[in-house]
Parts: structure tokens; sequence; C-alpha cells
């Protein structure tokens, strides 16, 4: 069958393995289930920053669950990207708090250094914008977040330079030494 | 200046560290508990301290412990509710960044005092990096002996891990966040049954805030008597205000509740007044999804009383004319914001994050967006005035969780206090569309 073709091709590594074993003992085990975020969580640092529906259905298979069920909690969490994406993704905060502090000229000065438009990616394909809403960060907006790292305090040129960093840095994963 | 309970060692260089917090007095309270006290007597002297749910609700912290059901044979848990997404919030990421060994030490004398031998700490998918600090500290407390299998040597056994969400506020309401943890949609639950009786994987659990957790060590090693020294009456203790929006000193504030309003805005040790020399317009002191006010009625009480930083002042004149402590989310605005945008903003937030069980708040939320983004776009009637205020209406009390009242009130507050900014938006839509345009109340009174 072809899915089960294109669920074999996905491989975790063994760092991500053992990260995804250590999750499944914290929870009872008939409980198994309850380590789908942090599984996902894994798997979008894992495989490019976004979840394919052959990723989703390796989840189900490793959890031994129905591949609907991680679906369904994959479309309901915004975290999870279900499009391939740029190597960074800017995910700006445009909430009210962080809008008092300038987000709104924050994305459009994103939008003309990158000159894409928000939930597209940058021609050279090194970013991805998003706006998403609060992330607890409101004493230090405008901000944004890629993967794990806030960026706080922004002004055009220090988001400048932090598109300038982003370009020259080596993507590592959570798992992988010098992380 | 007033004392620190929870932040005094907060920048001691290393006090992420176990060693470095243990020196100055870290986990005292987990000794004296384990070794001296009952359970029954952690649950009664955390009741005696009047300690209310710093998560926003302000429900009674060892009230809500003394309801956890005991059926033989079950399991009961600690979920520690580290889901901070309430817009305006940042406090529960400040403390467990610099403190995690406090939060943890809170888990474990709670979780001894509510008999549960695995606890969480639900943190929001957006702080992986707080995560990786909080497992780092895990580990420390398990080498030292105050994680694991015989705590102390007590035959006291507890295992605690910590779990992220995936981006959802929704997980902040306390069922919604266990149907999380068990692997599903964040679906709040109806109830009851409460989680006291039906929560994590069918057992009985205790959902608490992060702060309410980190409360505990200080009310545990000093007693209850000292806590309630501090702060006003009901309002014991003191609280984490995350300040922010348009003010000189944004940042999160340990304060002894009773601290007048005008105070924390405008005095040094807090806010520092208002940014760029500019006046105050509003405030919005619990989260978004407290009533916003005007500067007049966040500064007093329409009884002409001094406006204080407690959970009954800031609710003196109910929602006509005061609003809520809440979460401690406090976000001032100044005399250039559009409380039209602003308000827009937050009805989007609300409509985004409504799970999409119930009709009222899936519908209603969308529905107040649509209408707050056609009048802050220039295509606005009056009657669409009047017709958020009804939608507001018809969302409040009509939801399985308290999210559709979160998503109303915001919004009808911002029409009960400034309808005139409202009305001049669809009366003047150019006027109010042009860049960096900002309703001025005298220039309106003679248009």
């Amino acid at each position: 069958m072809e899915q089960t073709a294109s669920v074999n091709q996905v491989q975790f590594s063994e760092g991500a393995m053992a990260e995804i074993r250590r999750y499944l003992s914290h929870y009872p085990a008939d409980r198994q289930k309850s380590a789908i975020l942090p599984i996902l969580h894994i798997a979008q640092a894992e495989f490019g920053g976004w979840v394919s529906p052959e990723v989703m259905d390796k989840v189900a298979e490793i959890l031994n669950i129905q591949p609907i069920e991680v679906y369904e909690v994959a479309t309901f969490y915004t975290m999870f990207n279900l499009k391939p994406v740029g190597k960074h993704v800017l995910e700006v905060c445009r909430t009210g708090p962080c809008m008092l502090r300038g987000s709104d000229q924050l994305i459009e000065h994103l939008e003309n250094r990158l000159g894409c438009k928000v939930g597209e990616t940058s021609a050279d394909g090194n970013f991805t914008l998003k706006t998403v809403e609060c992330l607890a960060s409101c004493g230090t907006g405008p901000m944004l977040q890629v993967r794990e790292q806030f960026y706080e305090d922004l002004n055009p040129a220090r988001a400048d330079q932090m598109l300038e960093d982003l370009k020259a840095l080596t993507v590592r994963k959570p798992w992988e030494e010098n992380y | 200046m007033g004392r620190k309970l929870l932040t005094e060692h907060i920048n001691v260089e290393g006090i992420h560290t176990f060693d470095v917090y243990r020196k100055h007095g870290g986990y005292a309270s987990v000794e004296k508990a384990i070794k001296t006290m009952s359970p029954e007597e952690v649950v009664e002297e955390v009741k005696a301290s009047g300690l209310r749910g710093r998560g926003g609700a302000g429900f009674p912290t060892g009230m809500k412990w003394s309801f956890l059901a005991k059926p033989e044979g079950k399991p009961r848990y600690l979920v520690c509710n580290a889901d901070e997404s309430e817009p305006g919030t940042f406090k529960d990421r400040y403390l467990m960044e610099k403190l995690p060994h406090l939060l943890i030490e809170g888990m474990i004398t709670s979780s001894y005092a509510l008999g549960a031998r695995t606890s969480y700490i639900y943190i929001r998918g957006e702080l992986l990096y707080v995560l990786r600090i909080l497992e780092k500290a895990i580990a420390e407390a398990y080498a030292n002996g105050f994680l694991g299998e015989n705590i102390l040597g007590s035959g006291y056994s507890l295992d605690l891990h910590v779990h992220p969400g995936g981006g959802a506020y929704i997980c902040g309401e306390e069922t919604a966040l266990l149907e999380s943890l068990e692997g599903k949609r964040g679906n709040p639950r109806n109830k009851p049954p409460f989680p006291a009786v039906w929560g994590l994987y069918g057992c009985p659990t205790v959902v608490n805030n992060v702060e309410s957790i980190a409360t505990v060590p200080w009310i545990i090693t000093n007693t209850a008597a000292e806590y309630a020294k501090f702060g006003i009456g009901r309002s014991a203790g003191t609280k984490l205000i995350s300040a922010g929006g348009n003010i000189n000193k944004p940042g999160v504030y340990e304060i002894e509740l009773g601290v007048p309003v005008e105070e924390f805005i405008y005095s040094d040790e807090y806010c520092g007044g208002i940014w760029k020399g500019r006046d105050m317009k509003a405030v919005i002191a619990g989260g978004s999804s407290v009533p916003i006010l005007p500067k007049e009625l966040i500064l007093k009480t329409t009884n002409g009383e001094d406006r204080l930083m407690t959970y009954e002042s800031l609710s003196d004149g109910g929602f006509a004319t005061g609003t809520m402590l809440g979460s401690g989310g406090f976000f001032v605005m100044d005399d250039q914001t559009c409380i039209v945008r602003h308000t827009w903003t937050l009805a989007r937030f609300y409509h985004h994050e409504s799970c999409g069980q119930c009709s009222p708040c899936r519908e209603g939320t969308g529905w107040m967006e649509k209408v707050l983004h056609r009048i802050e776009h220039g295509h606005g009637h009056m009657r669409d005035i009047d017709l958020l205020v009804s939608v507001a209406k018809q969302i409040e009390g009509n939801t399985i969780c308290p999210l559709g009242d979160a998503a109303a009130w915001p919004v009808a507050a911002a029409v009960r206090h400034f309808r005139e900014e409202f009305e001049w938006h669809v009366k003047h839509p150019q006027a109010a569309t042009a860049p960096g345009a900002v309703f001025n109340k005298s220039e309106s009174v003679l248009a």
C-alpha cells in the first residue's frame, strides 16, 4: 500500500527516539497517548519545522493509535505547521499588549524587508512570516519567536540584525550537541 | 519598598541552581511538611493563609484542595497550570525562568499535602525554553533526594514531569488542560463532575496556577498567620503583577495587595508613569478578559475612594464602573491609543482561541471580530455598536467554559466606557482611518 510505504520512509534519528522514549516514560502504561504533543514537537524539530501527513502517521504508529487521533490534535494546536516552511519561521505577536508597543509597525517592517506578506515565505527560502497571538512577553513587546527563542524589544534596527544573525545560523535540534 | 515573599532572592546570581537556592532557604517547606506535619495539616495551613488562586479566578486555594476526593485504590494528581496565555500576563514565565526551584518546591510540598504520587507541570508549548530550565532543575531535585522514591527518608515518594502544550489559550481552562494532557484536543469538559472528583485519567485532581503553588513554600515555612499579615482583608499576601503597555518601566512586580493603583502606575518603584510624557487613557488591570476602565475610573471608585490593587477594590462598582484583579496582567494605554483597534485585536484573539465547541462562543467571537473590523476600517454603521453589545450579551454565561465570558467582557466594556469613540469611527470614517488618527473628545464635541 502506498500509505504504508511513505510511513516507512519516515525515520526518527536515535537522538529524537531517545527523547520520545523519555516522554513516554512520564505517563501511565495505558495512557501513552498523553505523549502526543511532546512527540509532535520533537517531530517538527526533526523534520524541517513542519509535520507532514506521513510524519503524523508515524507518530500514530509509535503511540499505537489511529492516524485520525494525531490529525485532530495537530490541527487543533496552532504551533504545528502543516505545510512546508522556510528555514526559520518568524512568529510575530500581534495581540493588544504588543500592538500598544508597536507590533503593527514591526510586521510592516518585516514584510518590507523580506519582500513577502504574512503567511508567506521569502524568495530565498530563509524566512516564513507568521503572526501569532499573545506569547506572554507583553512587557518586552514588540517581539517574536523563532523555534524556542524569543526576540524581544524589537525596533527596526534590532529586527534587521536578528535577520542577519538567523541567516548565518546553523539550526540544531534540542537533543543534538551544542544546542 | 514592599516586602517580597516570592521574589526576594530572584536576582541572586545562580538562584536557578539547586545549591544557591538551597543556601537561601530553599526546600525548607518540604523538610518541614514531610518531617513535622501531616498532609491534612498542610492543607489546613494553606486554607488558613487566605491564599486565593493566582491564575485569575481568585478561588481560595486551600478550599480547592479540601474538595479533593479520596476514593480507595485511585491515584490522585496535582497538575500545575503553567499555560500562561492571557494577554497582558507574563508573571509565571518570569517566575519559572528565574526561580524554577521555587515552583518545584511548591509542587513537592503541595503534592505531599494532596497525597499525589505523580504530578505534572503543564507549560504552554511556546515556552519550550522554560521547560528545559525546569527539567534541569527537576533533575537536580532528584539528585538531591527531594524527588523520587522515599523523599528525605520519609517514605513519601513523588515523580514530577513537565508537559508541553501545543499553542492553545483554551488549555489554560483547567478541564481543557486535562484533556490536552491526556493527548486530546483542548475542549473543556462539562462540569460537574469537577476535576477534584474526575480529573486527569478520571482520577481526583487539583489544578493550580504557577504563582499559587509557588506561594505555598513561604506559607508552610513561615506559617499561615504570618502570611495573612500581608495584604488587606480577603486580599491576603502579595501578588505578581505583569505591567505592560505604554509605561516607562514594564516588567513583573511583586506587590503587597493593597497598593493604590495610582501609586502603582506613577511611582518609580513600579511602572514609572506613562511613556513619552503622555497622558493615560485607559487600563486593563487583570488580563485582557477583564473590563477596560478609563483613567478616572481606574484611579478612583465612583465613591471617590482611591482604587487599590486588591480583589475587592478593583471590582468595586461591579462591571458598571469597576473591573477585576484577574491574573494581574496590568496594561496601560496612553492617549494616542485607538480603543476600537485595540478592542478589535482582543476580539480577534478570542475568535482565534475559541475551541469551537459551543456555538455562542464559536460564532459570536467571529461575529464580534468582524463587526469591530468593519468599524475600525471605516465601514461601520451606528447599529453595529449596539449589535456588539447584543452579541456579547448572548455569549456571556451561555458556554461550557469561561472563554465565552472572557471574550464578551472586553468588548462590552469598551463600548460601555468609550461609546463616543466608536460613534466617531462610524460618523467620520475618513478621519478615523487616516494613518495615526486618534479620537479626540473635545474635537468630537465640536463636530
